[in-house]
């Protein structure tokens, strides 16, 4: 693939014809067919119910904290106001940690812990003489369905967290990240227009082959063997400046995705900003695939983009000699990949 | 081919391993003729470095001959006798381009790792944890060595390897933290360890006009180096206060500029020493900065602080009232050895700098555990070891 050598060399049009006229220049996701959606427009319900068990926590601990002898006698209990004091200020803080935090996954594993060990408080209480068996019983139902909340917001919480830049509005993704590359525009440019280069920076990408000039047909694995294929169209292409594709109407999957080229301040090359969608399968693929499942997935795929444009090469040392490694790191490496 | 590899602390093993090769277009295999342990392997050695893994092949100080060339390396030829520098640069990138090759934005495929433990990634570096990228070390007979068309440097006849070898890394330390220093006519200049990187800084200060260089250690043997060798002054930690013989010595003043060539492991005297020790093994601080709260107190107002000794972590109560209050400069680095490989070739060529006098030791590659222990130890006044496999 023949790279310009010097400077801003002006791209041949006629290799790379601009798909959109001047005047349709619209936002280019308006061209995906996946609704772009805000991220407090639609109905959140784990954030719902994350913020739901933050002021539940709240209230039950000032409630613990300030009439310990009420809340023991409401759940048949013997009354110890100073263990039910530290119930409470345990309750208050999971509470403030679930509503003060952007990301309250902590905080929501912290009150399953409190719950686990509120129920192991009442299976004694209850066990002892001065307990009344059918409140302890109804206290202990509670707490337990409290529990099941917090384990779900818990699991749905690290989930999301996982996923980094990707807000979660509905089911689609979105993912979006930027990087400066100390090239010109248009040879980034030119380097991501092949994209049968993309599997040398994405991760999880088998290959990606021309069908026709804008049409591309993509074969993903995943680390369990698991494939998917589908084809892509070319929506958008200005040479050196925007490249827009998306999935074809009957595709398996769904996605689509932007990638901007713009001067970066004092001839420092080129910002590269890239937006993905995504429309998640079961099975998590396409999570792992485009970085929603591992943090920073996108910006290691964007930082092999750089190291290809600027070096020529990905740094690598896969395949580099070591010495004898412990059985274990063998399989741990293994499993990791 | 055999080859040094870390197995836990105090552990280090020569064992059978595969040969490199060639993993990307810019690589070169080197034949290894001398390389050398450093200092800051000691770090590894005593298990302060995080994500190590076992059978890492350790060493960044190596030099032999081009036996394999990646297909787009047009400068090299194979037969061609080099030295590789121990940071690994591609040349291309904002930093490359500004001769900041240690931080080169390419080189480490662990960037991420790194990003998350100081905020943006340095350079990958050879044989110095997955933290720096994992690249295989050159206390080996082979080495793949990246980015080969930028990194390794030519030797021309006439010059044996004792004489070269530590260009790849020792040499431009020494040098560039003197040069950090701003050095100008008159100037005095303070130099903390005279382990091998000291006594090249203390040389390069004098190279760079130094009028006065005034050499700390406790280890008399390294003293006696900086004396005879190097030309210091010295001052022997354990026998004289050392804050107190430096206002002597510059009329109250404090030396115009203070090089730290001890690092993290700094050895810690009386309270604040068992308290660095305490935290350090509580895991609470990673670093223990004796020698750098004494540096960055004695210098002069408005003098320069020049860090050569490798931190990795986080350090406690480090007196930054006195370096702000004070206007302190404090300039510090891996060092962009690519930068100086070429100038101070010349000045070895010219008997301007004389490296092989800091060796001590020499063994074979076998013996590289023995070498470790030694240069751990300060047995036999070990002061630098150099090993051919």
């Amino acid at each position: 693939m023949q790279q310009p050598t010097t400077g801003q060399a002006e791209p041949d049009p006629a290799r790379y014809p601009a798909k959109h006229s001047e005047e349709h220049r619209l936002h280019p996701a308006q061209h995906t067919g996946l609704p772009l959606r805000s991220g407090n427009g639609n109905a959140d319900r784990i954030g719902q119910l994350t913020h739901a068990l933050g002021w539940f926590s709240v209230g039950l601990g000032l409630m613990q904290l300030l009439a310990p002898r009420t809340v023991a006698r409401a759940s048949g209990v013997e009354d110890h106001p100073v263990l039910l004091r530290a119930i409470g200020m345990r309750e208050l803080a999971s509470g403030v940690g679930i509503l003060n935090r952007r990301q309250p996954g902590g905080w929501l594993w912290s009150r399953v812990a409190g719950d686990a060990m509120d129920l192991a408080l009442l299976a004694v209480a209850g066990a002892s003489s001065g307990a009344v068996r059918k409140r302890v019983a109804l206290a202990a139902t509670a707490v337990a369905g409290v529990t099941a909340l917090d384990v779900l917001a818990g699991v749905e919480n690290s989930r999301r967290n996982s996923a980094g830049y990707a807000r979660h509005a509905g089911r689609d993704v979105d993912l979006e990240k930027s990087i400066a590359v100390n090239r010109p525009t248009v040879e980034c440019y030119y380097v991501w227009r092949d994209f049968q280069n993309f599997p040398r920076f994405m991760s999880h990408l088998e290959s990606v082959h021309p069908l026709s000039d804008t049409r591309f047909h993509w074969i993903a694995r995943g680390p369990g063997g698991d494939r998917v294929e589908w084809d892509t169209d070319i929506l958008i292409d200005r040479p050196g400046q925007i490249l827009a594709w998306q999935s074809v109407d009957d595709a398996e999957v769904q996605h689509a995705g932007v990638v901007r080229f713009d001067p970066a301040p004092h001839g420092r090359g080129t910002l590269v900003k890239v937006e993905m969608q995504y429309r998640p399968l079961p099975g998590g693929l396409l999570d792992r695939m485009f970085g929603a499942e591992s943090a920073g997935q996108m910006e290691d795929d964007l930082r092999r983009f750089k190291q290809l444009v600027e070096t020529g090469e990905i740094a690598t040392t896969e395949g580099q000699s070591a010495g004898r490694r412990s059985p274990i790191m063998r399989f741990w490496q293994r499993v990791t990949g | 081919m055999r080859a040094n590899c870390w197995h836990g602390k105090n552990d280090v093993r020569v064992e059978q391993v595969p040969d490199p090769a060639i993993l990307n277009p810019r690589d070169a295999i080197v034949k290894i003729t001398s390389t050398a342990i450093c200092g800051s392997d000691l770090h590894l050695y005593n298990g302060y470095v995080p994500t190590m893994e076992q059978g890492d092949i350790l060493g960044h100080e190596f030099m032999g001959e081009i036996v394999e060339l990646g297909r787009a390396v047009k400068n090299l030829r194979i037969g061609d006798r080099v030295v590789v520098p121990f940071p690994i640069a591609c040349g291309n990138c904002f930093s490359c381009n500004e001769q900041l090759y240690s931080v080169c934005e390419n080189s480490n495929p662990n960037a991420r790792m790194a990003e998350k433990m100081w905020g943006h990634s340095p350079a990958g570096i050879f044989g110095y944890s997955h933290l720096t990228g994992g690249y295989a070390g050159g206390q080996a007979e082979y080495a793949r060595v990246p980015y080969a068309d930028v990194g390794p440097i030519k030797i021309p006849n006439g010059l044996n390897d004792e004489q070269v070898l530590f260009l790849s890394d020792i040499l431009p330390t020494g040098y560039m933290a003197a040069e950090n220093c701003g050095i100008r006519m008159g100037h005095v200049i303070a130099v903390w360890g005279c382990g091998p990187v000291g006594q090249f800084a203390i040389q390069s200060a004098y190279l760079l006009g130094a009028a006065r260089v005034i050499a700390i250690d406790r280890f008399p043997e390294r003293l006696r180096m900086a004396r005879e060798q190097s030309n210091a002054e010295t001052l022997n930690y354990e026998e004289v206060d050392v804050a107190d013989a430096l206002q002597e010595m510059t009329g109250g003043h404090g030396p115009d500029a203070c090089i730290d060539a001890v690092g993290m492991e700094a050895h810690g005297l009386g309270l604040m020493g068992a308290y660095d020790r305490v935290k350090q093994a509580m895991r609470l601080e990673t670093d223990r900065p004796t020698a750098l709260r004494q540096i960055l107190r004695a210098c002069r107002n408005g003098g320069t602080v020049s860090i050569a000794g490798a931190y990795g972590g986080f350090v406690d109560k480090l007196p930054f009232g006195s370096v702000m209050n004070r206007a302190l400069t404090i300039k510090t680095g891996q060092t962009h050895v690519q930068r100086y490989m070429q100038p101070l070739l010349e000045r070895i060529e010219r008997g301007d700098l004389k490296p092989d006098l800091v060796i001590t030791h020499r063994m074979a590659l076998d013996d590289a555990p023995r070498g470790y222990e030694i240069f751990k130890k300060k047995e036999e006044e070990c002061i630098k070891v150099v090993l051919t496999p």
